[in-house]
């Protein structure tokens, strides 16, 4: 894995209404790894992930992707950088009233000059490898929770973005839904390079596709914790996240 | 086998020798039960006002969540009062449940409520939360505005497809309900007004009231006022909804700005379908008057005669334009509302009640302006 840094967060402070959630957080994400952030309800894992794709503008910090400043940057830069990623929201967050191909085809038609049959193979072919090939005239009501998010990851990935990310993939999905939405993301990462940066508590798909965690915690407002995940259960200096980790391992069987 | 709360449960209530007060309870205390025997005993205590209370569990065989708020609620009770509670010979599953509610955080919220805020620091609040609400509706507009210099600019980037769509739900479908409406204004106008003017004599005159009033006031505004409510809140739960699904974020993170993608096809939609709805109003309304007239014996051309004598053509015109007007209102009423929606299906509600309210207020205003500005251009 190189070692260079894709996203960089650097002394990034959140607050809501004067209630600080995050404070002092710095981590980085290198290319091509699968990026895990974890922690219990409300430690901030969403709001973290909402200001790295510049939806909300932190209290205080930089956010770097793949360079470009995203707290600071005008409205052509930000162009540029959205471009760079894609995301996955926790609800798939497809346009309900559009079909899967359309909802793929979207980003496409708006940010290239490719003629439109190469956007319909594109799209198709994004379609494909995300499992859906076949569901391209479905509106997005007509499928399951699984193959909604397999879509929006579809619609993600439209525009070849360099990182992706991806809000609670396996948030209500049945264990088997999620295992497979897991081995799509590890195949995804390593056969399309693309990093991945996803927040999760699920700690069974962590153990699965993560190559690097970040647990936040309530009580710091920050980072406990980072590092590989089998790392973190065996070596880890605070009891706690050691304990954590392998409550879920030995639930494993 | 359906037996009477009393049979499941038996409660005595007694009276000791030195003074305490023992409750003995046998059988099943669950949320079927509990009722009776809690006002039995709450009314024990307040009577002897015993020091002692001794409550003998033994014969409980089940307990479940309101029958241990009953024991907890015994315990707060005497506290309180200062005075003592002994639970005897309670099962331990059920005493393991009852130390659960006791023992560990607190079952209040210990944190200071919010303070009541004095009346005066009310009207601020709200005075400010009016001007914050203009602001943000300022914002908009400026926003809306370049959205649409853009969109004239490069008409190859606004979604034509949509447009047309939305047009068709606004506009068509809106027909028959304009045209309904419309032609019994006019109908129900003419009607009333006849027989006060016929006890002047002047019965043709209905001619031009129903001119006026239709093609320079009601056409317009009833055709906004329908479309506050058809289409309006149409924009705003759809808009809504979209927020709270995380749609318009999907949008901002696609590079997709929500005012270009959503705002400007409905806005466009509008703007060329409300004056169209409300020559169709005009029209009809003009109809339902004629038909009264018809009705009393005057002909039709006698009926288009007054009419032309009475109505120039800035009624019409100036209606058209003030229909033009309304359409940007409800339609940027609408979408403003609905992009403003927060988490939960509720806020969807009252978004769409908002769009319709602000809407009509809106349109109302904008009618009384328009009055004003058309006196001082034709007077």
């Amino acid at each position: 894995m190189a070692d260079e840094s894709i996203i960089h967060v650097e002394d990034f402070t959140a607050a809501y209404d004067g209630t600080v959630i995050l404070s002092q957080v710095n981590f980085d994400v290198y290319a091509g790894e699968v990026f895990v952030i974890l922690g219990g309800s409300g430690c901030g894992k969403s709001t973290l992930l909402k200001h790295m794709i510049g939806l909300y503008k932190p209290t205080q910090g930089r956010i770097l992707i793949d360079g470009a400043d995203v707290v600071a940057a005008d409205r052509q830069e930000r162009m540029d950088i959205l471009r760079k990623f894609g995301v996955m929201y926790q609800s798939g967050a497809l346009f309900g009233s559009m079909t899967l191909l359309d909802n793929v085809r979207l980003p496409l038609e708006e940010f290239t000059d490719l003629p439109p049959e190469a956007i319909r193979l594109i799209a198709l072919m994004k379609l494909k490898q995300v499992g859906l090939a076949g569901f391209d005239n479905h509106l997005p009501s007509a499928l399951s929770g699984g193959m909604q998010k397999r879509a929006a990851i579809a619609r993600a990935m439209a525009l070849d973005p360099r990182v992706l990310f991806l809000d609670e993939p396996s948030a209500g999905l049945d264990p088997i839904t999620s295992a497979e939405l897991d081995e799509l993301i590890v195949s995804l990462a390593r056969n399309l390079k693309m990093t991945f940066v996803i927040v999760s508590h699920e700690l069974a798909s962590i153990f699965a596709i993560a190559d690097r965690v970040i647990m936040l915690d309530k009580k710091v407002k920050g980072i406990v914790a980072t590092g590989k995940p089998q790392e973190l259960r065996e070596q880890s200096d605070n009891p706690w996240v050691r304990q954590f980790f392998s409550r879920q391992a030995s639930l494993d069987g | 086998m359906d037996l009477a709360p009393q049979t499941l449960l038996q409660f005595h209530s007694e009276t000791k020798r030195d003074g305490a007060l023992q409750f003995t309870v046998i059988g099943r205390l669950d949320s079927t039960t509990t009722g009776r025997i809690w006002r039995q005993a709450m009314e024990a205590i307040g009577r002897t006002k015993a020091l002692q209370v001794i409550v003998d569990a033994s014969g409980i065989e089940y307990c479940d969540g309101s029958g241990i708020a009953w024991l907890v609620h015994l315990q707060q009770l005497q506290a309180a009062r200062g005075a003592q509670l002994e639970i005897r010979g309670l099962h331990a599953q059920f005493h393991e449940l009852l130390s659960d509610a006791v023992t560990g955080e607190p079952l209040f919220s210990t944190a200071p409520v919010a303070v009541r805020r004095s009346f005066t620091e009310q009207i601020g609040k709200a005075v400010c939360e009016i001007f914050q609400d203009i602001g943000r509706v300022i914002s908009f507009v400026g926003e809306l505005f370049l959205a649409m210099v853009y969109a004239a600019r490069h008409p190859r980037r606004v979604r034509w497809r949509d447009t047309l769509k939305i047009a068709e739900a606004l506009g068509v479908d809106a027909l028959p309900i304009v045209v309904l409406i419309g032609f019994l204004m006019g109908l129900i106008m003419a009607f009333q007004a006849a027989v006060p003017l016929g006890q002047f004599g002047a019965q043709i005159f209905v001619a031009n009231l129903i001119g006026l009033a239709i093609l320079r006031e009601l056409g317009p505004l009833m055709t906004a006022i329908v479309l506050a409510g058809r289409s309006g809140s149409a924009f705003a739960a759809e808009l809504g909804t979209m927020k709270v699904r995380e749609e318009i974020d999907a949008l901002k993170t696609m590079g997709l700005e929500p005012v270009r993608f959503l705002v400007v096809p409905r806005v466009i939609a509008a703007v060329v379908m409300t004056p169209l709805l409300t020559v169709f109003a005009d029209l009809v309304g003009l109809m339902g008057g004629s038909v009264v007239l018809l009705s009393l014996g005057f002909p039709l051309i006698t009926f288009f005669h007054q009419l032309q004598s009475a109505v120039s053509y800035g009624s019409p015109v100036g209606g058209l334009v003030k229909s033009f007007f309304f359409g940007i209102l409800v339609a940027a009423i609408g979408c403003l509302r609905g992009l403003q929606t927060e988490s939960g299906a509720s806020a969807v509600g009252e978004s769409t009640t908002s769009a319709v309210v602000s809407a009509i207020v809106l349109i109302v205003v904008t009618d009384g302006i328009f009055s004003v500005i058309y006196y001082y251009l034709w007077v």
